[in-house]
């Protein structure tokens, strides 16, 4: 490189951080230092809500030490990979049956399927406790027709089904995204040599559809174990998660210690996850 | 497509069961707001659009509608600004660390909102601005900054530049190729940015709820807190109004770039 050219080019590059300057202070300072200030109060002494200087590790002792909040966590990861896994059950074929479908009504099924996910979730949960309510949809068919009724509202059960449903869409995203990358000409190829429908959905489209799962699932693990307005609504105050525990303490119980030592096992939590994921599909991507 | 009839029949109702599925909340939602049943009945015992009128004397939805739209402006246009030019750097010039800074910014998407929720929170008590519209506006701000940096990236990235190329060899300087020919073509990523930005801003309900302290508010607080305590048709009326602005936001992000390459994904 010559060297006009070597400082036109440190030129254009200074003018580029010139320009990124003010978004980089925004993120560093509204991002970083918030998530940065967190860990350090996780590690704070204090009391009755005022922080003390001082190191002390009684925030992590008293959460995963206490056999209440033990349960709690346990509870918490097991509802998002039930709801991650019977999102992924329902969502599959909505996005197979896309991937299949050659109409020109797609794009407008395309956008029915994912556009749920820019409707507020408050409203939504409101919809589900409508149906799931004491005296809520369900409850009065089953009267109708003479049958013991159902409590699904301020249950676990509710708590499930319902964010399910919310985080359909995002699954959809991630399948959607997969299904589109998986060239069409292997499927025919598959067909045009004999395969049957079912031998061609098992060798073919399902092996090459694992990208969008693995995207779909860490997407919908991710929201299920951070979702806080579902079950607290739908949960009734009774059904206890991570999420909501981390509102409560923030909130209302103003240890911030505590609230902070949660988030931070959430953040390690999902960094596991996000490893994870990361070796797992580069694995797969080069069997 | 299966020869048999039956199996063809059968595939799709199980389609059109799971769309039910999917779409199920809108329907009680459109139904009990043309109600005056002061708790959830089915069937109910009630009707009428009272409601829908309710909602304009009810202060918390009408204060919180009003920060709300406002919060959304502010930080769409923020967002923009500051937006537009970090996709223009890391598309047209020869940034160094673009790859780091471009995982940077689109942190905020992984992290989940809980945690940056409580962040925001601790921040903002420490330097006395929880509860304010700096905050509120701030916080959104992270959140919406993934999206529009992606949607313009993507944007600016499939643009051909040619037409820059061509205008700046007939001898326009940079920042006048920049608002004549670059801005210009990027309009319809533009509308979709700031649509999303809005969306994602008047949504937001869960760093809203830990920040917005007990002075101001926001709509979707304020639902969420009457919701909390009452299951009448007046949330129903707001949800349903909420449905249709969404709607209206979704069809033209739609019909200019597309909803799927809007989100980014």
């Amino acid at each position: 490189m010559t060297p006009v050219a070597e400082t036109r080019l440190l030129r254009q590059s200074a003018a580029a951080w010139g320009l990124v300057t003010p978004m980089l202070l925004l993120i560093v300072f509204c991002f970083i230092v918030p998530l940065g200030a967190m860990g350090v109060i996780s590690f704070s002494p204090s009391e009755g809500g005022t922080l003390l200087p001082g190191f002390t590790l009684d925030a992590y002792d008293s959460f995963l030490g206490d056999p209440f909040y033990q349960g709690m966590i346990f509870r918490s990861i097991q509802l998002s990979v039930t709801v991650t896994a019977l999102a992924l059950l329902v969502t599959y074929p909505i996005a197979l049956f896309l991937h299949r479908l050659e109409s020109r009504w797609k794009s407008l099924l395309v956008v029915i399927t994912v556009a749920p996910l820019l409707v507020s979730a408050v409203v939504r949960t409101y919809g589900w406790m409508v149906i799931m309510g004491d005296n809520g949809w369900i409850n009065a068919v089953l009267r109708f027709v003479g049958l013991p009724t159902v409590r699904l509202f301020n249950t676990y059960n509710g708590v499930l089904i319902g964010m399910t449903e919310i985080l359909m869409p995002y699954m959809a995203l991630g399948l959607i995204a997969g299904f589109n990358r998986i060239d069409p000409l292997l499927e025919e190829a598959a067909a045009s040599l004999g395969a049957s429908p079912w031998r061609r959905f098992v060798r073919v489209t399902l092996p090459l559809s694992v990208s969008g799962i693995g995207l779909g699932c860490l997407l919908c693990f991710v929201l299920a174990m951070s979702a806080f307005v579902t079950p607290s609504l739908l949960g009734g105050g009774r059904v206890f998660v991570l999420a909501t525990e981390i509102y409560d303490q923030a909130v209302n119980s103003l240890d911030w210690p505590l609230a902070a030592a949660m988030s931070m096992f959430a953040l390690i939590l999902f960094t596991a996850v996000l490893v994870l994921y990361n070796r797992l599909s580069r694995r797969w991507e080069s069997l | 497509m299966p020869a048999n009839p039956f199996l063809r029949a059968g595939r799709a109702a199980g389609i059109t069961l799971l769309y039910l599925f999917l779409l199920a909340p809108v329907f009680p939602v459109v139904m009990m707001s043309f109600t005056n049943d002061p708790y959830i009945m089915f069937p109910p015992q009630t009707w009428g659009i009272e409601a829908y009128f309710n909602i304009f004397h009810n202060a918390a939805f009408v204060t919180g509608a009003e920060t709300s739209v406002v919060v959304g402006i502010v930080v769409t246009l923020l967002a923009l600004v500051l937006g537009v030019p970090v996709a223009y750097a890391m598309a047209r010039l020869p940034l160094i660390g673009r790859d780091g800074l471009l995982a940077l910014f689109t942190s905020p998407l992984v992290v989940p909102t809980i945690v940056f929720a409580l962040g925001a929170l601790l921040i903002l008590v420490t330097i006395g601005l929880l509860g304010t519209y700096v905050g509120l506006v701030l916080a959104h701000l992270v959140l919406v900054v993934p999206f529009v940096v992606r949607i313009l990236l993507t944007a600016l990235n499939t643009l051909p530049s040619d037409v820059e190329a061509a205008a700046a060899t007939l001898g326009a300087p940079p920042l006048r190729v920049f608002t004549r020919v670059t801005l210009p073509l990027l309009r319809p990523a533009l509308l979709a940015a700031a649509a999303l930005s809005f969306l994602v801003s008047f949504d937001e309900v869960t760093a809203s709820l830990f920040i917005v302290g007990s002075d101001i508010i926001t709509l979707p607080v304020a639902l969420f807190r009457y919701t909390q305590n009452h299951t009448d048709a007046q949330i129903a009326a707001v949800s349903v109004v909420l449905i249709l602005v969404t709607l209206l936001a979704v069809l033209a992000v739609e019909r200019s770039v597309g909803l799927m390459r809007g989100l980014g994904r």
